[in-house]
């Protein structure tokens, strides 16, 4: 299988293993389309995560993750691709609509736009909060002291 | 008086040009406290009168960072948080985390600890379920099976005490095996537990399978079809519930689960009856394992050859586990330093929680109530 993806988009696609678990770098500019293939033709029905990590070092900051599932194959993998700090992804929401929170958190987290999503809106922080936690530069420590101050009348919540 | 009279005879009440009560749609929060939310859930109703037109979650309630503070803990250090996330299956959560930081290092528990893992697991897929049937039960309205559950459950807290110390947040495994040999004694305590339990699910089953209130309370109340279940991502007894035959433990096998020989009981509608029955089932099939474990635990080492100070090589894995909510699944980064790089927690109930708003179509306000309690949620785990 991987080996037809390669052959049908060359560059596009890294084919990779680790830990016997297999996995692609694909270019961003072929994301909705690989995983339409791979939805479509692939039988990856089901979508298990969508996530990302956060590489502040690098030029292409952040590393997006699908983890798909196909019941048919009985076969998982991983989807990663790279974009930059301020880029945005189509949203996979067309393709799996269990993909809706999942981008959302992404998004509330890192602040990774999806473009198309339907309701693109912060889940697990309230809604009015600064800042997107789970960024390297965001401190451990750190709070949006201005939301504390308005919603809970506290100076701070060290 | 004659005023207000003649005011009210100037008003057409037969047909008004335009509703001055809007009573087409009502909007009612069902707020973070309430008592049949299982945890700090916010649910905003649209209403038809009685009728749910559509429904929106608000969760984060209890969010408490754990994913970035794994990134600032070492992979030992982190295993105690991880069993915070889902506070009622509290060991299913260690379990997937060791076994993810396993598969990064490379290494492998060694047999005796594995049927440990597993025999601990199954009890706690119990307990689990216990705790499940007594509150969604009581949420229906049913008040008694929530007292008979919790004595069950109590058991299985025992033995956990007696094993590691604790009953709710147990840290019961280690990464590469077990830390505490099993006490003198485990084997019978689990024998006597399963001697004691066998008949009880029986006795759940005559008080509830076939209560004529039962029946009406959840049969054809929250459906979801299996394609829909597939498409939104729900996973655990909801999708096996809806006809999908699908186990983690047999598809993607771990922890030794291959050497033992159990069912994947099933459901056809997919409504909340079929998942109570697909739970029941599912509770005698862990009897079942737990017998053919706790009848074959093999002598050994129970820790297999971790380094002291854990620096895992530079790579990233995703690891799943069937917990009794569905896959759990880990996904953790490593920059070959001792700390994670990025510890991702894929949670069953947040994904499930998803398939709410599609359960709860056309449905009324108190079916409600039953499709939350049917979900198996536990916050803990939904807002991490």
């Amino acid at each position: 299988m991987i080996a037809k993806l390669k052959a049908g988009y060359g560059s596009g696609i890294e084919p990779l293993s680790y830990a016997g678990q297999n996995y692609m770098v694909v270019d961003r500019s072929l994301i909705p389309e690989i995983l339409l293939v791979l939805r479509n033709e692939e039988q990856f029905d089901f979508c298990v995560d969508i996530t990302a990590v956060h590489y502040p070092q690098r030029e292409k900051q952040f590393d997006v993750v699908w983890v798909l599932y196909s019941f048919a194959r009985n076969e998982r993998i991983r989807v990663k691709t790279q974009i930059l700090d301020g880029e945005s992804l189509p949203s996979s929401v067309p393709i799996w609509p269990g993909a809706n929170w999942l981008e959302r958190e992404v998004f509330d987290m890192f602040g990774i736009k999806f473009d198309g999503h339907p309701d693109l809106k912060r889940i697990l922080l309230p809604e009015d909060w600064k800042g997107h936690p789970l960024r390297k530069d965001y401190g451990i420590l750190q709070q949006d002291n201005e939301w504390v101050q308005i919603n809970l009348g506290i100076e701070s919540g060290q | 008086m004659t005023d207000s009279n003649s005011s009210l005879s100037n008003l057409d009440l037969e047909t008004p040009e335009k509703p001055f009560l809007d009573s087409n749609e009502l909007v009612i929060n069902m707020g973070p406290q309430h008592p049949a939310t299982h945890g700090v859930l916010r649910v905003i109703l649209r209403l038809d009168g009685e009728k749910v037109l559509g429904l929106e979650c608000v969760i984060g309630y209890l969010h408490r960072g754990v994913e970035k503070i794994g990134e600032h803990r070492t992979y030992t250090m982190f295993n105690p948080y991880v069993d915070r996330m889902d506070y009622v299956a509290a060991v299913s959560n260690g379990l997937g985390y060791c076994e993810t930081v396993e598969k990064l290092l490379n290494v492998e528990a060694p047999p005796r600890a594995q049927h440990v893992r597993v025999i601990l697991t199954e009890l706690n897929r119990i307990a689990s379920h216990q705790l499940w049937l007594g509150t969604h039960a009581l949420d229906i309205g049913a008040i008694t099976p929530l007292f008979y559950t919790f004595r069950d459950r109590e058991e299985i807290l025992k033995i956990y005490e007696k094993y590691c110390g604790a009953r709710l947040t147990t840290h019961a495994f280690r990464i590469g095996g077990l830390q505490y040999e099993t006490y003198a004694g485990f084997e019978k305590d689990v024998k006597n537990f399963l001697a004691f339990f066998r008949p009880k699910i029986d006795e759940y089953e005559e008080l509830l399978t076939t209560n004529r209130i039962w029946v009406e309370r959840t049969k054809n109340v929250g459906a979801i079809s299996a394609q829909d279940c597939i498409a939104l991502g729900v996973t655990g007894p909801v999708l096996r519930a809806s006809g999908v035959k699908w186990d983690l433990r047999k598809a993607k096998p771990y922890a030794n689960y291959k050497n033992f020989d159990f069912d994947i009981p099933t459901g056809e509608n997919g409504d909340t009856y079929d998942r109570y029955l697909v739970r029941m089932a599912e509770m005698r099939q862990s009897v079942r394992i737990i017998q053919q474990a706790v009848d074959a635990l093999p002598e050994g080492p129970i820790m297999a050859k971790v380094p002291k100070v854990m620096k895992p090589p530079a790579g990233e894995v995703y690891h799943s586990i069937e917990a009794p909510k569905g896959e759990l699944g880990y996904f953790i980064v490593s920059d070959a330093s001792t700390q994670p790089y990025r510890v991702r927690v894929r949670p069953p109930s947040f994904v499930n929680l998803q398939a709410l708003d599609v359960m709860c179509r056309g449905q009324l306000v108190a079916d409600v109530i039953a499709v939350i309690g049917t979900l198996d949620i536990v916050l803990g785990e939904v807002d991490r």
